[in-house]
């Protein structure tokens, strides 16, 4: 089961957290700056994954963001870096070749897709079209509700 | 109203929106605080506001902020306005806030619980989806019991998209409400064979999950996995499944055997390499659980060890890194296998990245063997000298010293090389791990005999050249060396050359900038050496050099007397006085020297670390107990901190304390530790801990540090490199002389033997000493078990549960509609009645289902509604029982389990027999197997599906007329007589199937109210009412049935109850349990909830009446915080209790 998933810039900046365990504020703030010391600290051309306590980390570079997860010691670190790039894929695919920016400026879609791809850190649904289909369904829900509310109602 | 809204849409047109705010934050680089701080302000200004439009705006912007690391706790409650708006577009803000923002502290998740149930059940699947998602993120012990059987429901839904996401969620609700697995489990079985594919790989997911954790009770589920296996196309769903059979091989050989061939056959054909990792890992998992009796699997091994070559020479470092776990694992099992690759695995040790090199290392432990353990050291030492990074560099030292050491140092032939090693190690500047090194040489010196004259002058010279050591004492941890050394010189003084000098050595002034600890350790160690000084000089007619030697303490020592550290300063005043009355007597020529060595004879023997605690406590001593009345809340609480084996904590607490009584307190508690300190049989848990002593003046004295950029060659220091040459050249030596040896013999048996030019085996290394390890002291009686070492706090603990055996009324999930009754009725209506009949009830039920089988589990669902109908019905049923409905039940649960995980058990084994299986195996297992069928044929004809029904409303019927009609009853009590007979029977040959029968018979038995509850004892948590019962089993028992009624509405958990015994009323308890040790109740008491416990007393006069006093304690775990509760009771046995009731006729 996965932790946690953060992105995260090379300046160390948060742009994204998911927490599939529930943890106090402290213990995640603690977290959150562990793993970034510790995977920007990292030279180019080492190996992705890396023990923390009875974690497994495994983070993944693309262009200028961090994805990082958090595994337990079973768990496979090699389908954890398939997740990761597929969650790039999807976010891709919905943004349409994303960037960092895309993610600051519409973090909320970015956690919408990754609901629909992971949940309670466990895969929910492989396929990629399914997920785009019910992530799509759901901003139709959300866009004509939006311009509901913004016409006058009397 | 329309105004309203026009006001709400004028005003959002001037809100920041999520956009506005990130941009903010980016255009004010330079005082991003304070205006984040203004954004707050105006997030609150919005949630003041009555639109909901304009809330979950702002609660929007609040998450992100939550993610830049603002606190936004203040808001959970907007989040939960947001949440349970109609409109799907503020409800997802809402839900997503509070997935960020929520845990298990937050307080308003209690009121979220409605909410969510009312959008679980939403028309719309995304509304419910949401939820389910917000969900998984903050679920908690409380919402898990509320809400799973909501959740159960979804599971099938009719759309996949909420069945996959009900199906992962239930894992998060198992964890916190471990009660749920056994009523779920069946459903979350059919999810397997869910016609959708996401649907399928979320249970995929979720068993393989669970049954990682307890592998044992999903053995069961093989063969469906194993389908699934085979049909799967889906690579990330069959990486579980392959990860799930990983977990159950090593209890089931048989299914490893079967495994083999289709992931050998993965192996070649993948292309995946996660699936190729997974699937080569499994096979190492079932190679493992074979590695017995299986010699034919050498082909596999090679394979895996082959593909993991492959990897591990990939460029690809992450494949590297794998490749060498993997490699590891297979080392435990087959290390030959592995230790032909030992060139790559060196060669991986020079990889530019720290985590390879760390894997390397961790594969180097167990390839050493006696022949090449020197040589790998040496490279290990070469990469000491070169690594840049302490950490690093700490790890090697750390990872040469486990090598050398494993096994009781197996391995090493030479311990003189080793104490090299070790002194070499000593040159490290700013290691961590001084106190191993130094624990090392101790142990090596200690448990050797041989090693200790060369041990002693290796410490002799470390001491001489203590200040290269020493060059910052505050952080250097190294010199916890001079510890061992100094003990090693006074402990084993007898193998100095020149004691005098290491006495010199120990006495400097230097030695007062030393950590307190090892000043101690000095000033005791000096004074051994000085009683060998004395002996070594005893006799001689010139006393000059005894004399000098006491004048040479006697100016030392009081610097060390002046110390700060207790434990010095001590020590030094008791062998300063010493020392000065042997002078005395020395100038009166008396001879001293035996006297003051008798001080320090003796062989200190080392102890196992495990010797503490397997000395067994003596008969009658209860550690738990009081021994005096036990103090005041706020005193115990104050000295919870303070264990005595444990840290000291470093901190004084008493800045905290304003109070005069609290300062008191403190004063205490500092002449306690002042008390500790000069207490020799006091054990100081670590040497760290003396920090706390340490006044300032020490650690004020400026010391001047060494800069030494250039490591010295300590003068007269071993180099271990030359011990490597010399063993080369001794091995030479030996195996040339064995082959003379031989030579001979072969000349004198003539040419039989051919001689053996290879390469020497392990066997022909003989260690250079004669090694003798003192093995360690364990207390006499000492249990030899290993006992286990797991961690009591696994949430996965709770999650061990047999989920063959058939479900139990009592497990029902919780239902909402029908809680508030149950709230209610345990506590007005039953106090007097007896409730037992509940649990005989089920226990009936229980086994009717259990006859059930297999359908049972497809049928549960709709028996499941039925029960709720019924539910009610069954309440007013409740009515008194017979007293040997107690025992019976016992004796049921005793007997029933094992039949039906037999026959689990046995439907698994022919399925594995499918396989081609040794014939030996298949056996044995050909017989349990047609036995199970005969079971399960016989009970066929039983377990009618209707049989519960038609019973239920008889009972109903005959129990509510049973005071109009008279006759009836009496019909029904000849059927009981019959059927007491049955029982008696039953348990004079206690077959299994005839509990079955009994069991079906029971059921409709009317119960007389016979039994009376009484008030036990009660508080403001919990009510507990007893009834005590003759046995007609065995007269020299009674049971005391008590219900426990959770008055609180905080969970009650970890009851325990016990009695105090008197000479005749005995409290049974488990075999292996003392004699005061109480008994786990068990069950946990969710509020308003009751249940029953028995337990069994033994008495030995039934003509006396007793009065036995008890506690219950038990911990209130409510939603912020658990707290510990006794409740004390007092047990009346009067004479009547033990009567026996018998039914009269009238």
């Amino acid at each position: 089961m996965m932790h946690f998933l953060l992105l995260f810039s090379r300046q160390g900046k948060l742009r994204l957290q998911k927490w599939f365990l529930p943890l106090p504020e402290r213990e995640r703030k603690k977290i959150v700056k562990d793993m970034t010391t510790m995977v920007l600290s990292r030279k180019p051309r080492t190996c992705n994954f890396l023990h923390w306590k009875d974690l497994k980390i495994v983070y993944k570079r693309y262009a200028s963001l961090y994805f990082c997860c958090a595994l337990e010691n079973k768990d496979n670190e090699l389908l954890a870096l398939e997740i990761l790039h597929r969650y790039v894929e999807l976010l891709d695919k919905y943004f349409g070749n994303v960037c960092e920016l895309d993610i600051i400026f519409n973090f909320e879609k970015a956690y919408f897709i990754l609901d629909e791809f992971l949940m309670g850190g466990e895969i929910q649904e492989t396929s990629k079209q399914s997920i785009a289909k019910s992530v799509e369904a759901s901003d139709m829900l959300q866009e004509t509700m939006e311009e509901y509310m913004s016409k006058p109602a009397f | 109203m329309a105004l309203k809204i026009v006001k709400g849409s004028i005003d959002r047109m001037f809100d920041k929106n999520l956009q506005d705010l990130v941009r903010g934050i980016r255009n004010h680089k330079e005082d991003e605080a304070k205006y984040i701080s203004t954004c707050i302000d105006e997030i609150k200004q919005e949630l003041k506001q009555d639109n909901i439009a304009v809330k979950a705006n702002a609660v929007c912007k609040l998450t992100y902020l939550q993610m830049l690391g603002y606190d936004v706790s203040w808001a959970a409650f907007n989040i939960v306005e947001v949440m349970s708006s109609s409109k799907f577009t503020y409800k997802r803000i809402g839900y997503l806030a509070a997935s960020q923002c929520f845990h298990e502290g937050t307080d308003v998740i209690m009121l979220t619980t409605n909410q969510i149930r009312k959008d679980l059940s939403s028309p719309h699947q995304y509304d419910t989806g949401v939820a389910l998602t917000g969900l998984s993120c903050f679920v908690t012990p409380d919402l898990a019991r509320d809400l799973a059987n909501d959740i159960m429901t979804l599971m099938s839904h009719t759309k996949p998209y909420i069945r996959k996401k009900a199906v992962l969620i239930m894992y998060k609700v198992f964890l916190k409400y471990p009660e749920s697995l056994r009523p779920a489990f069946p459903r979350l079985k059919e999810k397997l064979e869910d016609p959708d594919p996401g649907v399928q790989s979320a249970a995929v997911n979720v068993i393989c999950e669970l049954a990682r954790r307890n592998p044992k009770n999903y053995l069961s589920l093989a063969p469906l996995f194993f389908k699934l296996m085979t049909s799967s196309t889906n690579n990330w769903v069959l990486i579980k499944i392959i990860k799930l059979f990983g977990a159950l091989t090593p209890l089931e050989p048989r299914l490893g055997k079967k495994l083999i061939e289709p992931l050998t056959n993965l192996i070649h054909s993948t292309s995946a390499m996660s699936l190729l990792y997974e699937c080569v890992n499994t096979v190492i998992a079932v190679l493992i659980s074979l590695s017995s009796g299986m010699p034919n699997h050498s082909a596999s091994i090679q394979l895996c060890v082959q593909k993991l070559r492959i990897l591990i020479e990939d460029s690809d470092q992450n494949l590297k890194y794998l490749g060498l776990l993997a490699m590891s694992k297979i080392l435990k099992t087959h290390p030959k296998s592995v230790q032909s690759h030992k060139d790559l695995i060196l060669q991986c040790l020079d990889d530019k990245d720290e985590s390879i090199r760390l894997r390397a290392l961790d594969l180097l432990y167990g390839m050493v063997s006696k022949k090449n353990l020197m040589e790998i050291v040496k490279k290990l030492m070469l990469h000491v000298d070169k690594a840049e990074g302490t950490t690093y560099r700490d790890e090697l030292l750390t990872k040469i010293i486990d090598i050398c050491s494993q096994s009781n140092y197996q391995y090493i032939t030479n311990f003189e090389w080793y104490i090299s090693i070790l002194v070499e190690l000593t040159r490290l500047e700013g290691t961590r791990h001084g106190h191993l090194i130094a624990s090392q040489m101790l142990d090596v010196a200690i448990r050797v005999k041989a090693i200790r004259g060369f041990a002693v002058a290796q410490m002799a010279t470390l001491l001489d050249n203590a200040h290269l050591l020493t060059g910052n004492t505050q952080r250097n941890g190294i010199c916890e060396v001079l510890y061992a050394a100094a003990w090693i010189c006074g402990e084993f003084s007898e193998h100095l050359e020149d004691p005098m000098q290491t006495l010199e050595a120990m006495l400097r002034p230097k030695v007062a900038t030393l950590p307190g600890h090892i000043q101690a350790v000095y000033v005791q160690n000096a004074a051994k050496l000085f009683a060998t000084v004395l002996r070594k000089h005893e006799g001689e007619t010139d006393s000059h050099a005894a004399q000098e030697t006491s004048q040479l303490l006697i100016d030392r020592l009081p610097l060390f007397v002046q110390s700060a550290n207790l434990e010095v300063q001590e020590r030094a005043s008791c062998i300063l006085q010493l020392v000065k009355y042997i002078q005395k007597l020395q100038q009166k020529k008396v001879e001293v020297a035996e006297e003051v060595t008798a001080l320090f004879a003796g062989e200190l023997n080392p102890v196992a670390p495990k010797a503490q605690k397997k000395v067994p406590v003596p008969e009658g001593l209860d550690l738990d107990a009081w021994i005096n009345k036990p103090p005041s809340e706020s005193e115990s609480e104050d000295e919870k901190p303070k264990a005595v084996f444990a840290k000291e904590e470093p901190k004084h607490s008493r800045s905290r304390h304003t109070e005069v009584d609290e300062k008191e307190l403190a004063r205490r508690r500092e002449a306690r530790k002042r008390e500790q300190a000069n207490n020799p049989f006091y054990i100081k848990a670590s040497p760290s801990s003396q920090k706390v002593y340490d006044a300032p003046g020490v650690e004020h004295i400026p010391v001047v540090q060494i800069d030494l950029s250039v490591p010295l060659k300590v003068p007269g220091m071993p180099m271990s490199d030359q011990y490597l040459k010399l063993e080369e050249e001794r091995r030479q030596k030996e195996k040339a002389e064995r082959k003379k040896e031989k030579k001979k013999k072969r000349e004198k048996r003539g040419k039989e033997r051919k001689a053996d030019s290879g390469p020497e085996s392990e066997e022909d290394i003989a260690p250079a000493h004669q090694v003798d390890i003192v093995t360690e002291e364990m207390p006499e009686n000492a249990l030899p078990s290993d006992d286990d070492d797991k961690d009591p706090n696994d949430p996965h603990k709770a999650l061990d549960i047999d989920l063959d055996k058939p479900l139990a009324d009592s497990e029902k999930l919780p239902v909402r509609t029908h809680r508030p009754e149950v709230l209610k009725s345990p506590a007005e209506d039953r106090v007097n009645e007896s409730i037992p009949q509940e649990t005989k009830k089920r226990s009936g039920k229980e086994k009717k289902e259990k006859k059930k089988g297999k359908e049972k589990d497809r049928k549960r669902s709709k028996e499941e509604k039925k029960k709720k109908k019924h539910k009610e019905v069954e309440e007013e049923l409740l009515e008194s029982h017979p007293e040997e409905a107690v025992q019976s039940e016992e004796t049921k649960e005793a007997a029933t389990p094992p039949t039906s995980t037999s026959a689990e058990a046995s439907e698994l084994d022919f399925w594995l027999c499918s396989a081609p299986v040794p014939p030996a195996a298949q056996e044995e297992t050909a017989p349990s197997s047609a036995a199970a069928v005969d079971t399960s044929s016989a009970a066929a004809p039983e377990s009618e599906p209707d049989e519960p029904k038609d019973a239920e409303p008889e009972d109903t019927k005959s129990s509510k007329h049973k005071k109009k009609k008279q006759k009836k009853e009496k019909e029904e009590k000849e059927k009981k007589k019959k059927k007491r007979h049955h029982h008696h029977h039953h348990h004079s040959n206690a077959g299994g199937e005839d509990s079955v029968q009994n069991g079906t018979v029971e059921e409709e038995e009317p119960l007389p109210p016979m039994s009376n509850y009484f008030l036990l004892a009660e508080n403001s948590y919990i009510k507990m009412v007893y009834d005590i019962q003759g046995n007609h089993q065995d007269e020299s028992k009674v049971v005391v049935s008590v219900i426990f009624e959770n008055k609180s509405d905080s969970f009650l958990k970890s009851m325990e109850f016990n009695v105090l015994d008197s000479l005749n009323s005995k409290l049974q308890r488990p075999e292996g349990a003392g004699a005061h040790d109480s008994l786990t109740v068990p069950f946990q008491l969710p509020p308003g909830i009751s249940n029953e416990a028995h337990f069994v007393f033994s008495v030995q006069s039934i003509v006396m009446p007793q009065k036995l006093k008890g506690t219950l304690t038990f911990i209130v775990k409510s939603d912020e915080s658990s707290t510990h509760e006794k409740l004390d009771f007092k047990l009346h046995f009067t004479c009547t209790s033990y009567l026996i009731t018998t039914p009269c006729y009238l």
